[in-house]
């Protein structure tokens, strides 16, 4: 818990430093760092066979990745869509590369292709799985990154417009990966064909809202101009070879023709110049940042989305996008600790009324008894002070008769002695 | 090492196959890719750097006045009084700019360490903000969306430890702090306000800490030498450690520049002079060299460790007994079933509780009711026993009284009886007396 902490509001003025401090060799030490890790990325093609393909990767990469010891996917009879990888190590300049390339034999070859994308989908949903897994783990140990951060797709120079399934493999892909469409052997059609195939399939794209990348805009006015002028050549047309041939002294790669040569890093012949360019010396790592921070984050909360709301009604899950699965199990705990806590009053509530209305009739009841009996205790003495009472008055009657009694009695005796007397003296006369 | 993962999803056979790890291939031109770290540095840099510093010791060491000697400008704040309860810390983010990088650095100070009677406490709150920070960072990583690219890490990359000048040794608080603290955040112990100790006794001081260290078992932070280009420069700074500093914003004119420096009348203490103190080792290890360094360790090491610790106590775990993988789905559905009959548990636990207290409060009061019965039970019979009583006596009063009734009417009745009889003899009598008293009379007349 954040107690005993007072954060001051960012003080966004810029601090004016009265001298060197030394943290603008931040980028120095952070460049030395990436250098000794090293760095890796995954190149996906995807295309009918004969495109060009492989062609294309070695002439990128200006090497033999596809070559009689490591034969090229179309050097195979494949009857599927396969899904291939191949891992390269490169080094130039102090730097190396992990260079994974995924290849797509079979893509787009069958009669029906209906699904043909599925397990590409499925190649790159499984590495963000892998990649979601080792980010998950308890233990994390170093995470390497085999998800594909972009993909070159294929288009065969028909000259006309995207096929259905061009179109239908781009709209599946899109919010997936990085995709990035390609003219193929752009050397049979004409600097016209060109221009009007590209707008053809631009303006499909945009029917179809197929979202290919985009290259991010920059601070730096004059990187933006480059920038626009390479968004108005796409999609880019690329020619490919593996042949060296020579042109006026110079050694280039290029498609050797009776009516001249195609080179492949002429401008003028076609875009793979600023398709190099751009794959690899300027946007290779916003590749892997759109792959990291936009596509895996959606496949990620997608996934995440799923497992949590599982069993839970649909309605309370709008809000809790924005938690972590233990933060909302941590407030479900809470909540239930309130719930618990409040049950518990409320038991002990009733509990404690009921136990105070028994009581209370306890008490009446002893009440009603005691008042009952001292009732019939001051009845009683009622009727005892009655009784003496009687008694007393009883006596006192009895006293006073017995004493008149006894001076009857007395008066008697005395007249009847007087009697005696007087018989006796009147005898005597 | 080949691996071969089949994959079968409706009738496409999809076969991955990983090449011999990577193979080395040689490259016939100048490619382009040797411009990846410069691709990644202008990333950065465009991004804008992040780092936050933790400054430990005791009020009055000079903390603040070594962070504006350090970063060249006055931040905020008053000097503290030592008259603190408890230990708190502040934090202070500033926006920082040097040529084209921009740094956002945060300095969190504790307030009030030290300074308690009682201070077994005091590293707690310093522990509890590390966590805090590292929490704050762990549920922004797991939250279904989450926006990490943008997070402000409030992390902590380096803890300057201010040890006192005192000469000696370190003292236990410190040697407390610093074992609590060296498995959360990069310790960098300094000695504070060192223009108090002279060259000789500074080296014994130096020797002193290290070796209480090394036997406490503190893990202080190494500068990295696993770098060629920066190994050496590292392995010759991490023998200088403690840093002895001094920190000084006034300036003063030594020859004809102006220096950082503290004036004494014996002489001036130049802060950028290395034969004075070691604070410019500090700032070149801490800022020019391995400022991207610290915050990698913390990132990698610090906090995987609070976030394995946090996981594991929470009941994660990372594979099952048949050492197969759970996947992160299994793995929060188990978890959370087991959370929700964990809640049903208690719940039910509770109930039984008071189901309980009802039927032994019943048995209570029943046992008072019938006691209460009981003893009116008691009373009645009492009652009734004097009830009886009085009425013998109430009985034994009125056959007195009939008795003495029957004898008086008796009596009257004689009375009355004899009254005639002798109302007769008695006017007999009364005659007979008259008579008697003429007779005396005439008797006595005669005798005279």
């Amino acid at each position: 818990a954040l107690i005993q902490c007072k954060t001051s509001t960012l003080n966004w003025q810029q601090r004016n430093l009265e001298g060197y401090v030394g943290f603008a060799n931040l980028p120095n030490q952070v460049y030395r760092k990436s250098v000794k890790r090293g760095f890796e990325f995954t190149l996906m093609v995807v295309g009918e066979s004969g495109l060009g393909k492989s062609t294309l990767i070695n002439s990128l990469f200006l090497t033999d990745l596809y070559s009689k010891d490591y034969p090229g996917p179309s050097q195979r009879i494949k009857k599927t869509v396969q899904v291939e990888q191949s891992k390269v190590l490169v080094k130039e300049g102090g730097v190396q590369l992990t260079l994974t390339i995924v290849d797509t034999p079979g893509f787009g070859d069958a009669v029906d292709n209906s699904n043909c994308w599925q397990p590409v989908i499925n190649y790159i949903d499984s590495k963000c799985e892998d990649f979601l897994n080792a980010e998950s783990r308890v233990n994390r140990r170093s995470m390497p990154d085999n998800r594909v951060h972009c993909c070159l797709y294929f288009i065969a120079p028909s000259g006309h417009g995207l096929k259905p399934l061009d179109i239908e493999f781009m709209k599946r892909l899109h919010d997936k990966v990085n995709v990035i469409p390609l003219i193929a052997k752009a050397d049979t059609l004409t600097p016209e064909e060109c221009q009007l195939f590209k707008k053809q399939i631009m303006k499909e794209i945009q029917e179809h809202k197929i979202k290919i990348y985009e290259f991010p805009d920059t601070e730096d006015d004059e990187d933006n101009k480059l920038i626009r002028k390479i968004k108005e050549k796409m999609p880019l047309a690329v020619v490919g070879s593996n042949v060296v041939i020579e042109v006026n002294g110079k050694k280039v790669r290029g498609r050797q023709y009776p009516w001249g040569v195609a080179e492949v890093e002429n401008g003028e012949h076609c875009d793979f110049t600023v398709l190099r360019n751009m794959l690899i010396r300027t946007h290779m790592q916003d590749l892997k940042d759109v792959t990291n921070n936009v596509h895996y984050e959606n496949y990620r909360s997608k996934k995440l989305a799923a497992v949590t709301c599982n069993g839970v009604d649909a309605s309370k899950t709008k809000g809790q996008l924005t938690k972590s699965p233990l933060a909302q199990m941590e407030e479900e705990r809470r909540d239930h600790v309130m719930k618990m806590k409040k049950m518990e009053a409320e038991m002990e509530q009733v509990f404690e009324m009921k136990v105070k209305e028994k009581k209370q009739k306890l008490k009446d009841s002893e009440a009603e008894l005691e008042r009952r009996h001292e009732q019939m205790k001051r009845n009683l003495e009622a009727q005892y002070k009655e009784l003496e009472e009687k008694r007393r008055v009883f006596e006192e009657e009895k006293v006073n008769w017995e004493a008149q009694q006894r001076i009857l009695e007395q008066q008697k005796l005395d007249a009847s002695k007087t009697m005696e007397k007087n018989k006796k003296k009147g005898k005597i006369f | 090492m080949n691996s071969v993962i089949y994959h079968i999803c409706t009738w496409w056979l999809v076969t991955v196959s990983t090449g011999e790890g990577a193979r080395a291939v040689p490259l016939a031109g100048h490619v382009g890719f040797d411009s990846m770290p410069d691709q990644l540095v202008n990333k950065s840099v465009n991004h804008g750097f992040c780092f936050n510093i933790l400054c430990v010791g005791e009020t009055g060491l000079g903390k603040s006045t070594l962070m504006d000697t350090l970063f060249n400008t006055k931040f905020e704040g008053e000097p503290t009084q030592h008259n603190q309860p408890g230990v708190t810390l502040k934090s202070n983010t500033y926006e920082l700019q040097e040529s084209n990088v921009r740094l956002k650095l945060t300095v969190v100070n504790t307030v009030g360490f030290g300074d308690q009677i009682n201070k077994e406490d005091s590293y707690k709150s310093i522990v509890e903000f590390i966590d805090a920070q590292f929490e704050a960072y762990l549920q922004e990583e797991l939250k279904i969306k989450r926006t990490l690219h943008s997070y402000h890490d409030t992390r902590i990359h380096a803890c300057l430890y201010f040890i006192a000048p005192t000469g000696h040794s370190l003292k236990s608080l410190d040697l407390v702090t610093m074992k609590k603290l060296d498995s959360k955040v990069n310790i960098i112990p300094i000695i504070a306000k060192s223009d108090a100790i002279s060259k000789s006794e500074l080296a014994k001081f130096k020797i002193k800490i290290t070796s209480e260290l090394v036997s406490n078992g503190v893990q202080i932070y190494q500068f990295p030498t696993d770098d060629e280009s920066v190994a050496e420069i590292n392995s010759t700074m991490n023998s200088h450690l403690p840093f002895a500093v001094v920190g000084s914003t006034e300036e003063v004119k030594i020859g004809n520049k102006m220096v950082k420096a503290r004036q004494y009348p014996w002489g001036t203490v130049q802060v950028e002079n290395e034969n004075h103190c070691d604070f410019v080792k500090l700032r070149e290890m801490l800022i020019r060299v391995n400022m991207e360094d610290l915050r990698e360790q913390t990132h990698t090491r610090h906090y995987e460790l609070y976030r394995r610790c946090k996981l594991e106590e929470m009941g994660f775990k990372d594979t099952d007994p048949d050492s197969k993988p759970f996947s992160l789905q299994e793995t929060y559905e188990a978890k959370r079933n087991e959370f929700m009959g964990e809640l049903q548990k208690k719940e039910e636990e509770m109930r039984q509780m008071f189901v309980q207290r009802v039927k032994e409060k019943e048995a209570e009061l029943k046992e008072a009711e019938k006691e209460l019965h009981e003893k009116f039970d008691r009373l009645k019979k009492l009652h009734q026993d004097e009830k009886k009583k009085l009425e013998e006596k109430k009985k034994t009063l009125d056959d007195e009284l009939n008795m003495f009734k029957q004898k008086k009417t008796a009596a009257e009745l004689l009375q009355n009886q004899a009254q005639q009889a002798g109302g007769s003899t008695t006017l007999k009598r009364d005659k007979e007396r008259k008579k008697n008293k003429e007779h005396m009379c005439t008797w006595i007349l005669l005798l005279l």
